[in-house]
């Protein structure tokens, strides 16, 4: 079993194919749309594959050390062109194929029109503790 | 195995243990390891004195404790210090819990573990699933917060009387006990502890052993928010807005309870920022339908919160109640005077120019007050709004 981490972006990753504001949907449309996300992770848990998700406001900041005695640097007011992360889904999986079938399955969720976003979800897998016996 | 009796008399046995002279931090872990012995051995040999097993069993794992680190001299002196068995008053023992696990010098998020930890008889487990962090932070977080209490000189030394009631004097001190037990309410709950009805269980166990007409506020007021509990979601989680809750699902009981609490405690004319936001709650409770609220009053009683607190939060509350009781130009007009970075600021803007008749900013401010939500149901929520709006001026 290895964890896997799957990023949703509000920036950064290549557009969606469905790509309507979610403002512009229906509200049945979300509805469906957080019905879909909700129904997904409730089968994973009972697979025993999840883990944890949520979600993150899409306010962020980049802070760095700002030098003995000084107070930490945080990035200005032109961070628009940044990666921004929307939230995440840990999944604990066997195999990289399983871990990308699930992020496909959760990339299809339903947007505007009913019809899938076809959003691009990023996949990376959790560095893990070498296994005490190698073969 | 009754886990609620237990968890009930937690505070009290945990009380006992430190007017005999055990440190807090100490008296604790006894006390914990006491309730995992119990549950362990009741369900087989229930007690016929459960809380005197509590006691006995808990004394005798501090003495342990203590043998194993402080020397057999102070062992003696604590076994031959150990008072007489009898009933012995839990009153001034459970107050003083709840002042040190408010203790001014924790902050609020180490004050919420340790009072559901110390007084509400919550496991470590418990609580970190309440919190949704792993259980060893919150381990970590409790034992840092016994540090330092133990360390603050709030316990009372060995034989000394315990200072609750002398402490109790100073209002501040019930308004810290008070702020920490409603935020662990407006936590809500998930996992296996409902923390709104533990709030409630803790408050009305202030409320008995003190008699002040804040506490007695802030039951109600919990009171009259839990009884709407059923109708706030939809089946899919979704918020349901006030308006459109239905009132059939309103917990009546739960209301008429704290309506009764709430009268008794404002005619004692000691008014103070919970019983004011009680009032408002009752009055939103009263009205059969949301059509037949009385806005006029709440927006006096939200006059009297502004009076009492002066808080931005209260005035942002005050500026939608003027929307509804002189109409939306009116709220706007309240609106107007506030701080634009107040949060849920763009949504009430939002709310008040979509009566006003101007569509399509009503859904520009809701979708941008999606983006700003503390919450995932208010920002799914806000984002229907918009969405509604946007689909019914589709062409």
């Amino acid at each position: 079993m290895a964890k896997y981490l799957l990023l949703k972006h509000y920036r950064g990753a290549p557009a969606p194919v469905n790509d309507v504001p979610m403002d512009r949907w229906t509200p049945q449309e979300i509805s469906a749309h957080v019905q879909y996300m909700n129904d997904f992770a409730a089968r994973l848990e009972k697979t025993g594959e999840f883990v944890d998700s949520q979600a993150l406001a899409p306010e962020g900041a980049f802070v760095q050390y700002g030098g003995e005695g000084r107070p930490p640097v945080t990035d200005g007011p032109f961070a628009e062109t940044k990666d921004l992360i929307a939230g995440w889904m840990v999944i604990d999986v066997d195999t990289y194929e399983r871990a990308l079938e699930l992020a496909g399955e959760l990339s299809a969720a339903p947007g505007a029109g009913g019809k899938p976003i076809h959003e691009w979800l990023e996949v990376r897998p959790f560095l893990a503790a070498p296994p005490t016996i190698t073969e | 195995m009754d886990e609620v009796l237990l968890r009930s008399l937690t505070p009290s046995v945990l009380g006992i243990l430190v007017r005999r002279g055990a440190d807090f931090a100490a008296a604790e872990d006894a006390v914990q390891d006491a309730l995992v012995e119990a549950l362990r051995v009741w369900p087989a040999s229930p007690p016929r004195d459960a809380k005197g097993w509590l006691v006995a069993v808990a004394w005798r794992r501090f003495l342990d404790a203590r043998r194993a680190d402080a020397s057999r001299r102070r062992r003696e002196d604590l076994v031959h210090e150990e008072p007489a068995p009898g009933p012995a008053s839990a009153v001034d023992d459970t107050l003083q819990l709840y002042f040190l696990c408010a203790h001014p010098s924790l902050t609020p998020s180490s004050a919420v573990a340790l009072t559901l930890r110390a007084v509400g008889g919550l496991t470590t487990r418990q609580i970190a699933q309440a919190y949704l962090v792993p259980e060893a932070t919150m381990a970590q977080r409790i034992s840092r917060a016994k540090r330092t209490v133990a360390g603050s000189g709030v316990s009372p030394a060995h034989g000394e009387k315990p200072r609750a009631r002398g402490r109790f004097g100073q209002p501040g001190d019930v308004a810290t006990v008070l702020r920490v037990l409603y935020l662990v309410f407006n936590e809500g709950y998930s996992g296996d502890v409902d923390l709104a009805a533990e709030a409630i269980r803790l408050t009305r166990q202030l409320a008995a052993t003190i008699d002040h007409p804040e506490v007695a506020g802030l039951l109600a007021l919990m009171l009259l928010h839990h009884a709407r509990r059923a109708a706030r979601t939809a089946p899919d989680g979704s918020l349901v807005p006030l308006a459109e809750q239905d009132r059939g699902r309103w917990d009546t009981a739960l209301i008429a309870e704290g309506v009764e609490i709430l009268q008794a405690a404002l005619a004692r004319d000691r008014l103070g920022e919970f019983q004011a936001q009680a009032a408002v709650a009752a009055l939103h409770a009263d009205a059969p339908t949301a059509e037949e609220t009385d806005w006029v009053q709440i927006v006096e009683w939200y006059d009297e919160l502004t009076r009492l607190t002066g808080s931005p939060v209260v005035r942002l509350n005050r500026a939608v109640a003027v929307g509804e009781a002189d109409g939306p130009r009116a709220g706007l007009a309240a609106l107007a005077e506030l701080d634009v970075s107040l949060p849920r600021h763009t949504a009430v803007a939002a709310y008040l120019h979509e009566r006003d008749g101007d569509l399509a900013t009503a859904a520009r401010l809701y979708a941008e007050a999606a983006l700003k939500a503390p919450d995932l149901a208010e920002r799914d929520h806000l984002t229907r709004q918009a969405a509604r709006l946007n689909t019914r001026r589709r062409p």
